[in-house]
């Protein structure tokens, strides 16, 4: 008899355990749709068809999941250093803040070619920079990185309510909202982009941050496992102490991998600001900070997961929209409480159905391994 | 002279009502760390039991009712993070953040579809509520100068819940450093193995701790949405969950420096209502968001080590998993 518990192949590990998760998540939000009186069946429709059923929906899922590329990245590079960066909410609002105060600085005086790098930049300083003060923390006072960033969340939230109604605000105007900047300081919408082209879409917010968010999942790709400071990372996030013995330094891993958490996050300002909105105003990062925690969990970390689940994550809230205008009963927190279970199940319980997938992968390869060893 | 020690009087009373959900879920979170399971869920356990609290208030009419039906769903919230946190081993931030969530839009989902007002629940009559009790004699005592008034005005006239949260703190204290279950405890989240090698099992230990800061944290929200309020609005704990968080970290995992940071962040609060739009001599308008957001700003720099240190549980956020 052979008793020895084969390990999970890769594909189940990797491929199969996260879907069932999901399905899971999704199965657990059905039965919440049922509690409230409707067919989920029904509802689930509604969503798909709102998503991917016509041209705008597209758009906007695809604006949605732009926001949750930029989050989910921020989330995963920090896991892979072995630190959990809850603020990147808090580093969403900061570096749109960045975003907002330089173009309302040098709009007037610069072309779109010189703006739009400035405004990436600027994103990234700004969303690097807040980051920066808890990965300090941790890395060089021990403060536990976790607790600070989810202080310096409420930060940015007081610092920026502060701005817009004491100092940013355009004045003669009663809601707390900057000047639009202009024309030179605006992203083009993907819809004048295929329209130079003489394709016509469909109008929807989406714009060329979306062509950036793929370059960054490019860039991180590589980053993290092509390059020296990637495997730095991994390592430390892998074993602290056996990497500290390898020569590398801990506390610069922290600081070099939550800043470039804190920057990819600050990107949502770039959709959002100079993308979307084109002025600067309040609570427009939306909760997009936390969506990344779900994204990068049900993503597995990597930029290619990223992009699936940030999809699936745009469907849900484009979708989810659609859900709220067609069946009144279900508004759109309902997406709210997919993404908590999409995180319960896919993070937190990740391993729940594991020992569950060996005893049954066992079984099953054994029985299908027993009459050939019979034979021999 | 009269007005000012009648305003400072009147601020301390508002920071005892502000600060009574804070003390709750400072001491649900202190027996939930101190047993090594970090709790970021305080305001999503607090959330939920607010919403239920009120639901059931609405529908049957009975306070009582509410505040079991508050505890419970709580407690069925921590139920969930043991589970994910205890038995299976998965990260409790993670879960910690799951719960928040899914609380924040599930109670937005359902008050929505029951109740048809936007996510708010109805409004609810004195009866279904827990109201302020008079202490005896304070009509009386209000005569007296000073005392009498503080006696009045700070001490009597709070909702029932409020002292119930102030009694908390001696048994908190009580539990955790006077009985054989607190030890317990404290030894749970500084070094699992030691207790389990006396053959104590780890994970019931935690599990009764998870157990009693649902308990806790139900009778925050409670608090939050029939005493204090009248109803349930969304997202109506507003990150009090997180503060009181704060608090515990600043009170440095103990219940007496918790009830003081509560306290203290509770009159910085009341403070700040007060001081909206009031022009201080020398520094003109304080800026409102400065003195609300001064809980987070201290506790980050009492972490960052420049006011005292704050040593957590040694074991907090491990999961503990036994040796083959």
């Amino acid at each position: 008899m052979n008793d020895t518990v084969k390990p999970l192949p890769r594909w189940i590990d990797v491929g199969l355990i996260p879907i069932i998760n999901v399905s899971i998540a999704l199965l657990v939000s059905g039965l919440v749709i049922l509690a409230v009186g409707e067919n989920p069946i029904e509802a689930t429709k509604v969503m798909i068809t709102g998503a991917f059923g016509y041209d705008e929906g597209v758009g906007y899922t695809l604006y949605y999941a732009t926001n949750f590329v930029f989050t989910g990245l921020a989330v995963a590079i920090a896991f892979h250093a072995g630190l959990f960066n809850i603020g990147g909410e808090g580093q969403a609002y900061i570096g749109g803040l960045g975003v907002g105060l330089a173009m309302l600085l040098l709009d007037a005086s610069m072309p779109a070619v010189l703006l739009v790098p400035i405004a990436i930049l600027s994103a990234a300083l700004f969303g690097g920079l807040y980051a920066a003060v808890p990965a300090y923390l941790q890395a060089y006072r021990g403060s536990h990185i976790v607790i600070t960033t989810i202080m310096f969340n409420f930060i940015a939230s007081a610092i920026m309510v502060y701005l817009m109604v004491n100092v940013l605000i355009n004045p003669g105007q009663q809601s707390p909202e900057s000047r639009e900047f202009s024309d030179a300081a605006q992203l083009p919408f993907m819809h004048e982009i295929f329209g130079w082209f003489g394709v016509t879409i469909a109008h929807s917010p989406l714009n060329l941050s979306i062509v950036w968010a793929l370059i960054c999942c490019v860039l991180v790709w590589v980053f993290i496992w092509r390059t020296k400071w990637g495997y730095e990372i991994r390592t430390v996030g892998f074993n602290e102490t056996a990497a500290s013995y390898a020569g590398i330094k801990p506390a610069r891993v922290i600081m070099l991998s939550m800043c470039i958490s804190g920057g990819l996050a600050g990107f949502v300002g770039l959709n959002e600001i100079l993308g979307v909105q084109h002025r600067l105003l309040l609570n427009f990062t939306a909760g997009y900070g936390f969506t990344g925690i779900a994204v990068s969990l049900m993503g597995r970390n990597h930029p290619f997961g990223i992009v699936l689940a940030s999809v699936l994550f745009g469907a849900l809230y484009q979708g989810g929209a659609e859900l709220a205008f067609e069946i009144p009963t279900i508004t759109r927190e309902m997406v709210v409480a997919i993404q908590g279970f999409v995180i319960l199940f896919s993070g937190a319980l990740a391993y729940m159905i594991t020992p569950w997938m060996t005893w049954l992968y066992n079984r099953l390869s054994r029985s299908a391994v027993t009459p050939v060893e019979a034979e021999g | 002279m009269e007005d000012t020690f009648l305003f400072v009087v009147l601020t301390l009373d508002a920071m005892l009502r502000v600060a009574t959900p804070l003390i709750l879920c400072a001491m649900a979170g202190l027996f939930s760390e101190r047993s090594g399971i970090v709790d970021i869920s305080l305001e999503g356990k607090m959330l939920v039991a607010a919403f239920t609290s009120a639901t059931v208030a609405a529908l049957t009419g009975s306070p009582w009712l509410a505040l079991f039906a508050g505890v419970s769903m709580a407690t069925m919230m921590s139920l969930i993070h043991g589970f994910a946190c205890i038995t299976h081993n998965g990260n409790q931030v993670v879960s910690g953040v799951a719960i928040n969530i899914i609380a924040s839009g599930l109670t937005a989902v359902l008050g929505n579809a029951w109740f048809h007002r936007g996510g708010q629940t109805p409004s609810l009559p004195s009866e279904a509520r827990f109201m302020p009790i008079e202490l005896p004699f304070a009509e009386a005592a209000g005569s007296i100068p000073i005392i009498g008034t503080i006696y009045k005005e700070m001490i009597s006239g709070h909702n029932g819940l409020v002292y119930v949260a102030i009694a908390m703190v001696l048994i908190t204290w009580w539990v955790i450093y006077r009985t054989r279950f607190g030890l317990r405890l404290r030894a749970v989240g500084e070094n699992p193995q030691a207790v389990d090698t006396a053959g104590i099992s780890v994970a019931w230990l935690r599990y009764r701790a998870v157990l009693i800061c649902g308990l806790l944290t139900g009778i925050a929200g409670t608090y939050l949405a029939i005493a204090q309020n009248a109803s349930f609005v969304r997202d109506m704990t507003a990150g009090q969950g997180y503060i009181a968080l704060a608090a515990l970290i600043f009170g440095k995992w103990k219940p007496w420096h918790a009830l003081g940071a509560c306290l203290m962040f509770g009159l910085l609060d009341a403070v700040a209502i007060r001081m909206q739009g009031v022009s201080v001599q020398l520094i003109g308008e304080m800026p409102v968001q400065l003195i609300q957001t001064m809980p987070y700003i201290l506790t980050v720099v009492l972490l960052a080590g420049f006011i005292g240190k704050a040593i957590a549980p040694k074991a907090i956020g491990i999961p503990y998993v036994k040796e083959r």
